[in-house]
């Protein structure tokens, strides 16, 4: 006999369910016709005979019945009603199908009711809003797309490239009259004219030509701006006007010491100048040392 | 033993002797060109093969160098000039799709499509930056910075409009340019680029996106002037018109007092974005500081009219999984 009391004792209340799933307060019941999903003696669709749930598929709500009638015949168990889609309509059909049905399934099919047309309503509420579509990423495609940026930006040296291309820019004077590099039209002047001595008057070759003039006489050669700015070309003023020095010392007898020449190298590091460039030039330290005539001959003498 | 030939088996079983007899192996007959180390079903012993015909490579490959290095040195002068290696950008394939400056067909076409009023200008770039909903402290942060760098633009949080009811709203107030910067999980990640009156919209994906704080060796903030650009190998058509979609986010008269330079280099599809300040040494010397932000775009798609996902026409779309498009800015790869 199909009692649901026994079936309530041994499925529900002691021995083992598959569709109960405890957990520290509740009991839930895991069966799609549940009525309110807790494991209950009154809840339990398998440990009542008339019982009836509401579900929705695809939009529409249905109330499903089971009567102890066709409790034989499992594959003709639950008959199916379509509820209209009008909310109060849909009620007034409940109460008509589940008319002298115990009252806590007809309260409870109301009230599940009433939430499925609420989420439904939130569905089709959100679809109209902006969805935010999930792409999945493929951590494959991912990682090689990170190796290969690295790789391009090594390849593609950034720095030396804007340097380069800022370079250009200012030969072909697209900065017009802001920077004032006098070497530049130097050149420019340079290869005009044919190649004078006097054209080239501005390098090294003046100093030699004076020292030839005036042997006795020590000049300074003035340093002209525009060899500042490359660096061979202090090195090379530096050394040749320490020869012509040496070349002028006449027969004195004091000793003069070429002591330290020293040239500073300009700042290699990768940080650029802040500030101002600021040049800087070569510089000759001379020691003099003057030999006094021993005492002792003049006495002598 | 399953030894495959007589020469084979011969050196298995003089391996067999270990590695005592390594020292005296004969080189001439050990590895005959049929030779597989793979068929010597012993493990042990088809392992120990592997490690002599590994050293008889190295060995081979030693001597080689040598004696390409002295015959270089006995010829002197007149050695053959060293090979090149070869790079990704040695190795490209001409791509018919390349920009010639002198080009008259896309000449004409700059001067018709959405750009011409830029470049013609009439018209004076003016930015949107937005988000998606809800951006976090990073995104916030790199819209700010964003909008110090780009002269002439705004930054207009979004809560929860849609994309395509902003866009009228912007046409309305003669905004040229809407910038919409992605977000996921607190990064930036994604930027759509959209010009405004329906011009094409170009959608990336942002990688190592550093904010200023996190920049070694940074200089002050950026100031006021209008920066210039400097857009370096975009080649081909489609990276043309990107070129020309990032140069009409900037004022076309740049300040040169300024001495700043936002720069878009392309480099096998990537495009970096740095932002400097420059300062002549000499007329041959320029030291350049990195100020701003800095990030990485990859192109995802390009769409001819305003943003459109689901009824946009495309002009094109990154395959992912076709090999052969890849390298479209600048070129493919032989």
């Amino acid at each position: 006999m199909h009692s649901d009391d026994v079936v309530w004792d041994s499925l529900g209340n002691k021995q083992f369910c598959s569709y109960k799933i405890k957990t520290k307060t509740h009991n839930f019941c895991r069966n799609e016709y549940n009525l309110t999903g807790l494991c209950n003696r009154s809840s339990c669709p398998l440990a009542n005979s008339q019982y009836a749930t509401i579900k929705e598929e695809k939009g529409q709500c249905y109330l499903y019945m089971k009567t102890i009638e066709r409790a034989a015949f499992p594959s003709r168990l639950w008959e199916r009603v379509r509820l209209s889609k009008n909310y109060e309509k849909a009620l007034e059909e409940i109460d008509e199908n589940l008319i002298y049905w115990p009252r806590f399934i007809r309260h409870k099919c109301k009230q599940r009711f009433t939430k499925i047309t609420q989420y439904l309503i939130r569905i089709r509420k959100l679809t109209l809003k902006r969805q935010r579509k999930l792409i999945p990423l493929s951590k494959k495609v991912e990682r090689r797309e990170k190796r290969r940026e690295e790789k391009a930006l090594i390849a593609a040296q950034l720095d030396n490239a804007i340097e380069k291309e800022l370079l250009e820019r200012l030969k072909q004077e697209t900065y017009g009259d802001i920077y004032n590099f006098p070497i530049h039209a130097f050149d420019k002047a340079l290869e005009q004219q044919d190649a004078e001595s006097e054209a080239e008057s501005d390098t090294e070759e003046k100093e030699e030509e004076e020292e030839d003039e005036d042997a006795d006489k020590r000049e300074f050669v003035e340093v002209d701006e525009s060899d500042l700015s490359d660096f061979e070309d202090m090195d090379k003023l530096a050394t040749s006007s320490e020869e012509e020095q040496d070349d002028k010392s006449s027969s004195e007898e004091e000793e003069r010491e070429m002591a330290e020449r020293t040239c500073h190298s300009k700042s290699k590091g990768k940080a650029p100048v802040k500030g101002p460039a600021r040049t800087k030039r070569a510089y000759i330290e001379i020691e003099y040392e003057q030999e006094i005539e021993p005492a002792s001959k003049s006495k002598a003498a | 033993m399953s030894g495959p030939g007589s020469m084979a088996s011969g050196a298995a079983a003089g391996s067999a002797d270990g590695p005592a007899d390594a020292a005296r192996a004969p080189e001439q007959a050990l590895f005959p060109p049929g030779f597989s180390v793979s068929e010597i079903k012993n493990k042990q012993r088809r392992h120990f093969m592997f490690l002599r015909w590994k050293q008889q490579q190295r060995k081979d490959k030693l001597a080689n160098k040598r004696k390409r290095k002295k015959e270089r040195e006995a010829l002197g002068d007149k050695a053959p000039p060293k090979p090149v290696p070869k790079t990704i950008e040695n190795q490209r394939v001409y791509d018919e799709t390349t920009v010639d400056p002198n080009d008259e067909e896309v000449a004409f076409d700059e001067s018709t499509d959405e750009f011409a009023p830029y470049f013609n200008r009439q018209t004076v770039p003016r930015i949107l930056i937005t988000t998606s909903d809800r951006p976090r402290g990073r995104t916030v942060r790199f819209c700010e910075q964003l909008s110090t760098i780009i002269p002439n633009s705004h930054v207009y949080y979004r809560r929860g409009l849609a994309l395509k009811r902003i866009i009228p709203q912007c046409i309305s107030r003669d905004f040229t340019d809407l910038i919409v910067i992605n977000e996921d999980r607190k990064i930036p990640n994604g930027l759509v680029l959209s010009h405004l009156p329906d011009g094409p919209t170009a959608h990336f994906r942002m990688s190592s996106v550093r904010l200023r704080k996190e920049i070694k060796r940074k200089g002050k903030a950026p100031t006021e002037h209008q920066p210039e650009v400097i857009l370096n190998n975009f080649t081909t058509r489609l990276g043309h018109s990107i070129g020309r979609m990032f140069a009409s986010l900037f004022p076309h008269d740049p300040q040169f007092i300024g001495r700043q330079v936002a720069t878009f280099h392309n480099q096998r599809d990537y495009i970096f974005f740095r932002f400097h300040r420059y300062i002549f040494k000499s007329e041959k010397k320029v030291g350049i500081q990195e100020l701003g932000p800095r990030f990485t775009l990859k192109l995802r798609s390009l769409q001819k009219g305003t943003f459109d996902s689901k009824f946009g026409e495309y002009e094109w779309i990154h395959k992912t999984l076709l090999m052969w498009s890849c390298y479209c800015l600048a070129g493919k790869v032989g």
